[in-house]
């Protein structure tokens, strides 16, 4: 794999997360019934940061929640090597909730089908909204995002690398070839 | 190590390869926790439970594991099957092979059949007992049950009573607690003793056996043997192995007690004891599927059907 560009720093991310979690407030007419609920493995710092935020500027803990999809992935049984399946935590009860699903990158949309499965068979959310830092394009299922931290055409041959403190020590979005 | 490809017994495995397991075992004891406690993981595949050899519990216990990862499942057991009809073993095998199943749980009275299994069928093989040969999954689910209890098996004397000679249960315990780490000692009548035990201390003196012992296992007395003389009498059986709170006493203190089950009351252990809060039976039989959702998730996943 070739290094391409740098698309984003860590101030563009915090300040998109940011506005992300203005849109979510606005969008649901304040914080609630709200819950958060990251996919790992990105997921689930942003979904933290997220829920930060919207404590910050309302003063309000929103739940937070983490969904592994692996067990819902429709390729499962095809890919070559064994996925491991991680841990699913959702410490709240999610009936009648406003849950919001938070990944790093939208790009078939299987993982978010996987997710909303994942996510229905727990219980019955009164709505459910998608919520990534970066929409890459190339759906395979009609699956859209209701927020979205940056919208970045790809080509197929591409790779979108989301990397955040949390989890790779650093926060940047960076463009690669295969 | 690569991925496992059957699971027969424990030969060549890894403790890593067991703390794997336990690992997706224990996120599946969750998945049994929701409220819709299924996955659609094993979707398209087909499971059946090949039993030469009755058992409920364990065929229920795999049963609703693979239902509940999405696999289908097919039964057969040899009441009024072709097996009465002079079928053999390898063409009941073939005959499933021929019909696209992908995994093949076999339990059988006779040792070595799942091996002889794997040689038939392209499917994966998975010993649900065979002979007095290895019960891997009973194991593998005791040494869960185990691991919760104790937090890790790595330098625990885990003592096991009864009828060790016949015991398949005995025998997969044994070479995977020792695996893991463990100080096995297996104790019961001279009778029903055997020679050596891989795996484990074998003795006549139940004390020895569970002095200071972290865990105890009681083994299902099987009276058929009794029938066959290789016992002396239930009654001599009980003075002198049967455990009770005073003989449990011996070990260390909230010692479990585990039972693989049916468990003839008041026989291998005392009535008293078998709903104390010291028997994880039931915790056993819980966790079965959840261990069994494992073992089928990692020999499946992956997999070309």
């Amino acid at each position: 794999m070739t290094f391409k560009a740098r698309i984003l720093e860590a101030p563009e991310i915090r300040r998109m997360l940011r506005r992300i979690a203005h849109e979510i407030l606005e969008k649901n007419k304040g914080p609630e019934d709200l819950a958060l609920v990251g996919i790992h493995t990105r997921g689930v710092p942003l979904a933290q940061r997220l829920a930060e935020s919207i404590h910050t500027f309302e003063g309000v803990t929103v739940p937070v929640g983490v969904l592994d999809i692996t067990l819902y992935r429709d390729d499962l049984s095809e890919i070559a090597h064994q996925p491991k399946v991680r841990e699913t935590k959702i410490p709240f009860d999610i009936w009648g909730k406003s849950i919001v699903l938070v990944d790093d990158v939208l790009y078939t949309g299987r993982t978010a089908r996987a997710a909303l499965d994942a996510l229905i068979d727990l219980g019955r959310p009164r709505r459910v909204y998608l919520g990534v830092l970066v929409d890459r394009g190339h759906r395979e299922l009609p699956i859209r995002a209701d927020f979205v931290g940056k919208n970045l055409p790809t080509a197929r041959t591409e790779v979108v690398k989301v990397k955040l403190e949390e989890t790779d020590g650093e926060d940047a979005v960076e463009l690669w070839e295969l | 190590m690569g991925a496992l490809k059957h699971l027969l017994d424990f030969t060549g495995w890894e403790a890593s390869q067991v703390e794997d397991l336990f690992e997706t075992a224990k996120l599946m004891q969750e998945v049994l926790e929701r409220p819709v406690k299924k996955v659609p993981a094993l979707q398209g595949f087909t499971v059946a439970t090949v039993f030469f050899e009755p058992s409920t519990r364990t065929k229920i216990s795999f049963e609703l594991a693979a239902r509940r990862m999405s696999a289908d499942v097919v039964s057969f057991s040899p009441g009024g099957s072709s097996l009465k009809k002079g079928e053999s073993y390898k063409d009941t095998l073939l005959t499933l092979e021929a019909m696209k199943v992908d995994a093949y749980v076999i339990r059988t009275d006779a040792a070595g059949v799942p091996y002889q299994a794997t040689r038939w069928v392209k499917g994966v093989v998975i010993n649900a007992g065979d002979g007095r040969r290895a019960h891997p999954t009973q194991a593998l689910l005791d040494a869960f049950t185990l691991t919760e209890a104790l937090g890790g098996l790595e330098g625990k004397k885990i003592a096991i009573v009864g009828d060790i000679l016949h015991s398949r249960v005995a025998r997969s315990d044994a070479e995977l607690f020792s695996l893991l780490g463990a100080e096995v000692w297996a104790a019961g009548p001279a009778t029903l003793l055997p020679q050596t035990l891989p795996g484990a201390r074998l003795t006549t003196s139940l004390k020895e056996a569970l002095s200071d012992a972290d865990a105890v296992i009681a083994l299902r007395l099987q009276r058929e043997r009794m029938e066959a003389g290789i016992l002396p009498s239930i009654p001599e059986y009980v003075a002198g192995y049967q455990i009770t709170p005073e003989r449990l006493a011996w070990a260390k203190p909230q010692a479990p007690l585990l039972h693989p089950g049916p468990m003839n009351r008041d026989v291998e252990v005392d009535g008293r004891l078998a709903d104390s809060e010291n028997s994880l039976v039931t915790r056993q039989v819980a966790n079965g599927v959840a261990v069994r959702m494992a073992v089928l998730y990692h020999l499946l996943v992956g997999r070309n059907r």
